[in-house]
């Protein structure tokens, strides 16, 4: 086990980990599935500029919505380090490399990731490799620690809580592939002290993750195993109390929160210690800066424009506008010279990182014979940020009890992952609607 | 019923809910290893904060979060005792 799944990052572009020749990939759509991260990572550095088409399978990717996934992307070849999908051409992807013929890397391959969670068939979403980089400015000058010190590109070891396979994860193999750096991944249902245990023996100086994943860290006494020298959040909003819990246990550390999403891509960076985000970024728009981000607020709703953005939805999920204006549907709220982050549009609700629907979950409890309307919403918490939890108008208002309660509850569990599933559950006599006749929601 | 066993009876209800086996709950055993995931802490916090009026890792200026079994109870008793 000592060395599994340590491939020098330089190794990556001599070497070949696919069972085929990357050439004989020439123009395919390939959906990138596998297990380890480590696999997708050589799969997307072995086929960029042949493939025409990567599809980055998320680890929870179903294999209910795989059919439709393959249908919608056009996908003709499977790179797994798992089992085959009938009808696609299979490819084998492990980290022992083999030597790597000569092939031209002609094409500019679309990258294509999933939007996390949210209900329906998933979203995929579609990015060029400039884009995806256009935040990456200047390889090895990123982030000092506070104490002011330079850290060489190469000795940077990055860290990241995230999958790769996600937005958030992506950015942080492109930084290390970019600037040349080392980069520790977390394996398959990983323990969180094991994972902290293994940054710490690699010596990692910047790490990346959620708030709720730094939650999560913090709670560990294996989070002392670790000094990283920059610390960073993105993924979800970074609220006072825990830029202050880092900033207290990583007083060497520069700490910053990032803002981006699948759709719109990196947005920004807030370096001051404090939340939200100052004023003055939106509109600080400077069009001669190569790779410059536009935002503007519009209606409480932050939108984002630039060269980062996606390009589009593969197979039908809408459109982007045209005026290259992504709506993000994170709602912001102006407190003197900032901006905070005040919830999703829509009532999305954020758990950890992970969005839910709410219609979503309300569909599956009005399934239940016993149940006249319900209302799913979200309630904050300091451990993941949120929690999902319902207001029910029962058929019969004798219902109102445990048991009851108990049945609605298992129904919830049999068909939605435990982070969907409400926490808590109200009975009410009535819901309100709107004028338009519409569940009323808040915030 | 007195602080400890309130929270200790929300670590084995939220357990039993979430279908996690719950270790040995001492002191000093570390949260994390108790078998319990953030989102069972999660719940945890909210549950308490429905019962007792009170959830200490918003309210409080303390920047540390707890570790162990022993400290998660401490948050508590100092929040209530504030």
């Amino acid at each position: 086990m000592a060395r599994q799944g340590c491939v020098p990052l330089a190794a990556l572009a001599a070497g070949n980990p696919l069972s085929v020749a990357p050439v004989s990939l020439d123009g395919a759509h390939v959906l990138v599935r596998t297990s380890s991260q480590l696999n997708a990572a050589l799969a997307l550095v072995a086929l960029d500029g042949i493939a025409a088409r990567l599809v980055i399978a998320p680890p929870d990717l179903r294999d209910e919505d795989l059919a439709d996934v393959i249908s919608r992307a056009g996908i003709d070849t499977l790179v797994t380090d798992g089992e085959a999908i009938a009808g696609l051409k299979q490819v084998t992807v492990s980290p022992d490399l083999k030597p790597a013929p000569d092939c031209e890397r002609v094409r500019v391959s679309e990258w294509v990731m999933f939007t996390s969670g949210t209900s329906g068939p998933p979203k995929m979403v579609a990015h060029r490799l400039a884009g995806l980089t256009g935040a990456i400015i200047k390889p090895g000058a990123i982030t000092p620690g506070v104490t002011g010190e330079k850290i060489a590109p190469e000795a940077i070891t990055w860290g990241t809580f995230y999958d790769i396979r996600r937005y958030g994860g992506l950015q942080i193999l492109l930084r290390a592939l970019i600037g040349g750096a080392s980069l520790v991944l977390s394996e398959p249902d990983e323990a969180v002290a094991d994972f902290l245990t293994r940054l710490g023996r690699a010596g990692v100086t910047h790490l990346t993750g959620t708030p709720s994943h730094w939650r999560r860290a913090l709670m560990s006494p294996a989070v002392a195993r670790i000094a990283p020298r920059y610390v960073r959040l993105s993924g979800e909003i970074a609220d006072r109390q825990i830029l202050d819990a880092l900033k207290a246990q990583f007083p060497e550390a520069a700490i910053g929160h990032a803002y981006a999403s699948t759709e719109a891509g990196v947005g920004f960076e807030v370096t001051d210690g404090l939340e939200g985000f100052p004023a003055d970024f939106v509109g600080r728009f400077d069009a001669e800066k190569r790779g410059a981000v536009e935002m503007k607020v519009e209606g409480g709703i932050l939108r984002l424009r630039s060269p980062r953005t996606a390009t589009g939805y593969v197979g039908g999920a809408g459109q982007l506008k045209a005026d290259g204006w992504v709506d993000s549907g994170d709602m912001v709220e102006l407190r003197g010279a900032r901006y905070f982050f005040t919830g999703r549009r829509g009532g999305i609700i954020n758990v950890g990182g992970l969005k839910i629907n709410p219609e979503e979950v309300e569909a599956v409890i009005n399934r239940h014979p016993g149940v006249a309307q319900s209302r799913v919403s979200s309630r904050k918490n300091p451990i993941t940020g949120a929690l999902v939890v319902a207001d029910v108008v029962l058929a019969d208002a004798a219902n109102d009890n445990a048991t009851f309660k108990e049945s609605l509850l298992a129904l919830c569990r049999a068909q939605l992952p435990a982070f969907k599933v409400p926490t808590l559950v109200r009975f009410v006599e009535k819901l309100e609607l709107t004028a338009g006749g519409k569940l009323a929601r808040h915030g | 019923m007195d602080l400890q066993a309130m929270i200790i009876e929300q670590f084995e209800q939220v357990a039993r809910d979430q279908e996690k086996k719950l270790g040995r709950l001492a002191p000093d055993t570390v949260l994390l290893d108790s078998g319990l995931d953030s989102l069972c802490f999660a719940i945890v916090v909210a549950r308490l904060e429905d019962e007792l009026g009170v959830d200490p890792f918003t309210a409080s200026d303390d920047v540390f979060f707890p570790v162990t079994v022993g400290e998660f109870v401490k948050f508590y008793e100092d929040a209530a005792a504030a």
